[in-house]
């Protein structure tokens, strides 16, 4: 009951949010804690206020890393997984080497990365290594979700004579669809992540996203600056997250078990 | 002087029809089955007799290891209908796009087949549901929209693998009825499988009753009662008929 009232399940978590903010605030003025520790909630939003055109240049240039690479992992991932399901040969030659990528940690590649594309095109690195992280769920769920396919359906589909593209196209892809948009969610997450841990390892310098104004502000002792980048890329992984579950519930709440609404 | 009856031609005939799976189980061995134009036929028998795997070798879907499927017209028909145990619905797509599936395959516009889905819909009943999602509908309304996507193709037979098992007693008996009613009305060709007795006591005109290791015909038994068979149902003979069935079924099983 409680749990499905749309205006507690937002009101509640923002309380939450907003006590601890008020707490925060509180602690730090009685216990003077000084602002190179933890700064108050007001400082941060000083902060924030006071570099925001700065701020909001870095949040666009982390977004757009973010965007291309998880766009090209959703194409990539959707497109070598519908090749696997074709031809089996294929599969069993690649899929081993798609799971080393997934399996290397990105930090380790970065370097390579950051030399191969040259120095100069740093924003390169960042995007094929946000891509490398975000890349495998959708290989894997794609890949899972083109072999669920009811059998029965198959069969049907092949009594009436469907050709591979239909069968793909009309079945295979639709059964995917749930698994696909499950592992957008992971891979969105991912690539942000990807695209973080990118520019730390590669971003010297020539990089201006969010994760090297952290850094920057880290070295200069600007915690109340580093703060406001780090809410900032919070809140880009919420909206995130929020706008690919928005997508799949428009896409599933029709017929996916995930998205329908029952009555109690 | 030509015999006053002549039988009906034979649409499709199994001939000695064999299955033995990969693993060298022995599924079906010697099957021999006519089943005529216009016939209502049922297959029983036990669970993991073979009737399903028969049935899939009938639509094409299996390979039979020995024997023959011939049809009257040479070819497997390709438009001849299925209906499953579930009812095997897109749940993505509505109720008259599951139903333009067969059409849709064979390169037939939406619009083009639009008065051929929805009077296969009305067939069934269903013409008002035709914008409806598969999980919006109860257990036997989905099945009836099965039924209405294999009849949409106007196919010379109809193989049904125990269709309506899955459903609660009243709804399997209406279901009975309506498909009786459709067989007569539109003189389809029915295959039917089940492992209620009752049920293809009912339907049928002929009860082939198969038996386990290996999956083979061991009876034939025809039930020559009239349509429609309500009273049918309630009469000794009736009762007869499904004894004779039971026994069948039992010598069917080795002990």
């Amino acid at each position: 009951m409680i749990a499905r009232a749309p205006f507690l399940r937002v009101a509640v978590p923002l309380a939450v949010g907003v006590g601890v903010l008020i707490a925060w605030e509180g602690l730090v003025r009685f216990y003077q804690v000084p602002a190179f520790l933890l700064p108050a909630p007001t400082a941060i939003w000083q902060a924030f206020a006071a570099n925001a055109d700065n701020l909001m240049v870095s949040l666009w240039v982390t977004l757009k890393v973010t965007l291309a690479a998880f766009a090209l992992a959703v194409v990539g991932g959707v497109g070598l997984a519908v090749l696997f399901s074709q031809n089996r040969l294929i599969e069993m030659a690649l899929f081993p080497y798609a799971v080393v990528l997934q399996v290397t940690p990105v930090v380790a590649i970065a370097p390579l990365i950051l030399i191969w594309v040259g120095l100069d095109h740093a924003e390169r690195a960042l995007l094929i290594l946000a891509w490398i992280v975000a890349f495998f769920p959708m290989l894997s769920n794609t890949t899972l979700g083109l072999r669920s396919a009811d059998h029965n359906l198959r069969d049907l589909y092949k009594l009436y004579g469907a050709s591979r593209w239909q069968t793909l196209t009309e079945l295979q892809l639709p059964s995917a669809l749930p698994y696909i948009l499950a592992g957008m969610k992971i891979s969105g997450g991912l690539a942000l992540i990807g695209a973080v841990v990118a520019e730390f390892v590669a971003g010297s310098g020539t990089s201006t996203g969010l994760a090297w104004r952290i850094i920057e502000s880290a070295n200069r002792l600007q915690i109340a600056k580093m703060f406001a980048a780090l809410f900032l890329l919070s809140g880009l992984g919420i909206a995130i997250f929020f706008a690919l579950t928005l997508l799949e519930h428009l896409t599933l709440r029709h017929w996916h078990e995930s998205a329908v609404k029952r009555e109690n | 002087m030509p015999p006053l009856l002549t039988p009906a031609p034979s649409l499709l005939t199994l001939a000695r029809v064999g299955k033995t799976y990969d693993d060298g189980t022995p599924a079906l061995a010697g099957i021999d089955a006519e089943i005529a134009r216009g016939s209502f036929v049922s297959l029983v028998g036990p669970s993991g007799c073979g009737k399903s795997t028969l049935l899939r070798i009938a639509a094409g879907l299996t390979r039979a290891s020995e024997g023959e499927v011939r049809w009257q017209d040479g070819a497997r028909p390709a438009n001849l209908g299925f209906v499953f145990q579930d009812a095997t619905l897109m749940p993505w797509a509505r109720v008259f796009d599951n139903v333009w599936l067969p059409l849709k395959l064979q390169g037939i516009a939406r619009k083009t087949a639009g008065p051929r889905i929805m009077a296969a819909l009305s067939l069934v009943g269903l013409a008002e549901r035709a914008d409806a999602f598969p999980r919006e509908l109860s257990g036997g309304m989905r099945m009836r929209v099965s039924i209405a996507r294999a009849l949409v193709t106007d196919p010379p037979i109809l193989l049904m693998d125990e269709p309506f098992a899955a459903l609660d007693e009243f709804t399997r008996e209406k279901l009975d009825d309506d498909l009786l009613t459709l067989w007569r009305d539109q003189g389809l060709t029915i295959l039917f499988v089940t492992h209620s007795v009752y049920e293809s006591v009912y339907l049928s005109q002929r009860v082939l009753v198969m038996g386990t290791r290996p999956g083979r015909i061991v009876e034939e038994i025809v039930i020559d009662a009239g349509y429609p068979r309500t009273a049918f149902r309630e009469s000794p003979s009736f009762h007869a008929a499904c004894r004779a069935v039971s026994s069948a079924l039992r010598k069917g099983v080795p002990a």
